[in-house]
């Protein structure tokens, strides 16, 4: 029940009119070919791709026919930021939020290139991105707990008791989605259970309440780019950096801080996709030893962080949160405040490149 | 008792040793039934006849000590089927537990607090009496006390959130990202399950989608997070009496509180209660499955002019309850509870006397509990 499924007519027939296909970029890091979007084709076709080349540039990346892109490789980075091309990760899939700066579009779906086309438990092949645009596209509700979950699903609603005030919610800025097969387990838990795989399918979708942290993981995210998107750094990782796989952590983190600050939403759950490659728990090891560490320090000072009531715009609020990454982790390792710098970079750099929407306040568009 | 009823299974005897000592859970019903059928609307008539429900449930419930509490408004005799380990307490038993005076709180639906105040065990499950067992998405029957208990049993995770949910259930576990020295968890205090068919909605809203019915099994437990609060809804919930007994109480009552489920609110005010408790003494709080099967009851219509009252009143009691902060002092579920009565009277008492009312309710629980209640409750984790 839980294998990919394979690209189907009835897949094709059953979807309806690609929505929001103007508005939405795909961005998916690489570093070998896009066999994998294959599958996905009846879903993403119509959409436009932005395939961020990581690892050597003069290899080609090979994209199936059919699927309208642009690609970034180093030297194409290296070219459009100069030297503050310094804050993009290098032999690290973290270089996929290049992708989210240099995008022009309102939406992004982000996808890793070994996530596949699930099944849901009748066997109907799932259109993540279809299940992502719903989730961006309706309120989320982080202020008081749904005990029916998503109140906006078809079939649900609000339970009694809770207030009607609050029942409008706000902008969902984030919906994460999650995988089947292949968990993402951090490498001591692979290396304990190798042979786990996830089954199973919780038809549900929730907002994270407000104040709650939650670990992001990139392989199937989706975002308003508008409302969140320069505070989607993933980070410095990969070469010349001491840590490695809390890319996403680490943006997940700043995000979520950040909505509940600004009043915007985070969903989770739906929509699932297979997950087919376990990476090597070793090598991830090796990554992430320094990071099972830091967060320890890292959580606590996400928990306590307070933005002051004058950051009304994202890239506000991400400042202050570099200038007190700086402060407080600073302590725990210099590399904390190489990546705080790298975040002030990383705000230059995105306003550089989207001049016109530099500002945004609480959860109204540029 | 166990083995007299023959039912000694291997799921049971697992239980057994998973709570380390010969406890044996205890389930209460709260009977909350009409006597008289609405005129107007076609509604079912409810006779306080138990029989189908003991029955449905029969296999569940079989092994277990049951409480029967009879709302002391309702005058007709019990019909309740054989077979069953219980105790039935009607009107005189309340009244000699705790005055006749005070037994008027345990009117309604309120009734089952009364049961929650005399069980001597460890465990409680609470289900209400128009509630049916249910099939999984594999056809399975959901044994809804089994899932409650092994909530209970297993840690909850209120200090980061994880994606896949329950990390304690079989084939899941704690995410990349989620920080090693938060993976033990701390002991869960309630458990809050769903309901398919009926969901527990507002009057509002049932009459406003009167064809509404839930059909989605969600197959998931997750703790509620840390200072996140939510509705607790009284159908079909469980908890841990020794840790969070005292927090669980009747004393928000409606002016016009009536009968039907969506004519009261005693039990989203008492969970408001819980959970911040819970919170505060570091103690967690799930919700998800198990899920039971709700029988269509009552008229959301007729109810709407009652519950009216209810919907208006949350929108003062979430920001009341989101800004509560209980003192370092407070270390036991009683002087919690007592100070949250404190904070009620003192910000809500003025607005409406109904709170005033409820404020006080909670104190004189406070105290009925620690002369009735007797088993000694411990401070949280």
């Amino acid at each position: 029940m839980n294998e990919p499924a394979t690209a189907i007519e009835a897949a094709v027939a059953a979807s309806p009119l690609h929505q929001l296909k103007d508005e939405l970029d795909i961005v998916i890091p690489t570093i070998r070919n896009l066999d994998f979007l294959e599958m996905w084709r009846p879903f993403l076709q119509p959409y436009h791709l932005i395939i961020v080349q990581d690892g050597d540039p003069s290899k080609t990346i090979k994209v199936p026919n059919g699927f309208d892109y642009e690609l970034y490789n180093r030297n194409d980075i290296n070219r459009i930021l100069g030297p503050k091309a310094s804050c993009i990760s290098f032999k690290d899939s973290a270089c996929r939020c290049f992708g989210y700066m240099v995008s022009k579009k309102k939406y992004i779906f982000t996808i890793d290139d070994d996530c596949f086309v699930a099944k849901d438990p009748s066997g109907k092949a799932i259109n993540a991105l279809e299940q992502h645009i719903k989730n961006l596209l309706s309120p989320s509700t982080p202020f008081f707990f749904n005990t029916l979950y998503d109140p906006f699903a078809e079939g649900a609603d609000f339970v009694r008791g809770y207030p009607f005030s609050l029942r409008e919610g706000v902008s969902t800025a984030v919906s994460h989605g999650l995988w089947l097969n292949i968990p993402d387990y951090d490498a001591p838990t692979q290396l304990v259970k190798p042979l786990e795989r996830n089954t199973r399918f919780v038809d549900a979708v929730l907002t994270i309440p407000k104040g709650t942290l939650f670990p992001m993981c990139g392989m199937n995210l989706a975002f308003d780019r508008q409302l969140i998107g320069p505070a989607m750094y993933f980070g410095l990782m990969g070469e010349g950096q001491p840590i490695g796989r809390y890319d996403d952590m680490w943006a997940g983190w700043c995000i979520k801080v950040i909505c509940d600050h600004l009043g915007l939403g985070v969903k989770t759950g739906l929509p699932y996709i297979y997950h087919s490659k376990a990476s090597n728990p070793f090598v991830n090891l090796r990554k992430e030893y320094k990071g099972i560490y830091w967060q320890e320090d890292i959580i606590p000072f996400f928990q306590q962080v307070v933005l002051p009531k004058d950051c009304t715009t994202v890239q506000k609020c991400y400042i202050e949160l570099a200038k007190q990454v700086k402060e407080k982790l600073g302590k725990i390792d210099p590399y904390f405040d190489k990546l705080a710098d790298a975040m002030v970079t990383w705000i230059q750099a995105w306003d550089g490149l989207n001049p016109t929407s530099a500002s945004f306040s609480n959860g109204k568009t540029g | 008792r166990t083995l007299r009823a023959g039912k000694l299974t291997e799921r049971v005897l697992k239980l057994f040793i998973a709570t380390g000592k010969d406890e044996v859970f205890s389930l209460i019903q709260a009977l909350n039934i009409q006597v008289t059928v609405t005129p107007v609307l076609p509604t079912r008539a409810l006779r306080p006849d138990l029989t189908s429900f003991m029955n449905e449930w029969r296999t569940i419930f079989s092994r277990f000590h049951l409480i029967i509490v009879k709302d002391p408004d309702l005058k007709e005799e019990l019909k309740i089927p054989e077979g069953f380990n219980l105790d039935v307490y009607k009107k005189p038993d309340i009244d000699r537990v705790v005055g006749t005076s005070t037994s008027t709180i345990f009117s309604g639906y309120s009734c089952r607090y009364f049961g929650y105040l005399v069980s001597r065990k460890k465990y409680i499950i609470s289900v209400d009496d128009d509630c049916y067992p249910v099939k999984d998405n594999k056809g399975i029957l959901v044994d809804a006390v089994a899932q409650h208990i092994t909530n209970l049993t297993t840690p909850a995770t209120p200090f980061f959130f994880n994606t896949l949910y329950d990390p304690f259930t079989e084939g899941a576990d704690f995410v990349r990202g989620y920080p090693f020295s938060l993976r033990s968890g701390v002991q869960c205090a309630l458990s809050c399950g769903l309901w398919l068919n009926l969901a527990d909605y507002d009057a509002p809203t049932q009459a406003l989608k009167p064809e509404e019915r839930n059909s989605r099994y969600v197959d998931a437990v997750l703790t509620v997070p840390a200072r996140t609060l939510m509705p607790i809804s009284g159908i079909n919930i469980a908890f841990n009496r020794e840790v969070i007994g005292p927090a669980l109480l009747p004393s928000l009552r409606l002016g016009g509180e009536g009968k039907f489920r969506w004519e009261t609110m005693e039990d989203i005010w008492s969970g408001m209660c819980v959970k911040v408790v819970c919170d505060h003494l570091g103690l967690g709080v799930k919700t998800g499955m198990p899920y039971v099967w709700r029988n269509d009851r009552g008229d959301a219509i007729a109810s709407l002019r009652k519950e009216w009252e209810g919907v208006k009143l949350m929108e003062e009691v979430v920001p009341f309850f989101q800004s509560v902060r209980l003192s370092r002092e407070a270390t036991t579920t009683e002087d919690c509870v007592a100070e949250v009565a404190n904070v009620v009277k003192e910000q809500l008492g003025s607005k409406d006397p109904m709170f005033a009312r409820a404020a006080k309710a909670m104190v004189d629980w406070v105290k009925l509990w620690k002369s009735v209640g007797s088993s000694t409750s411990s401070p949280g984790a």
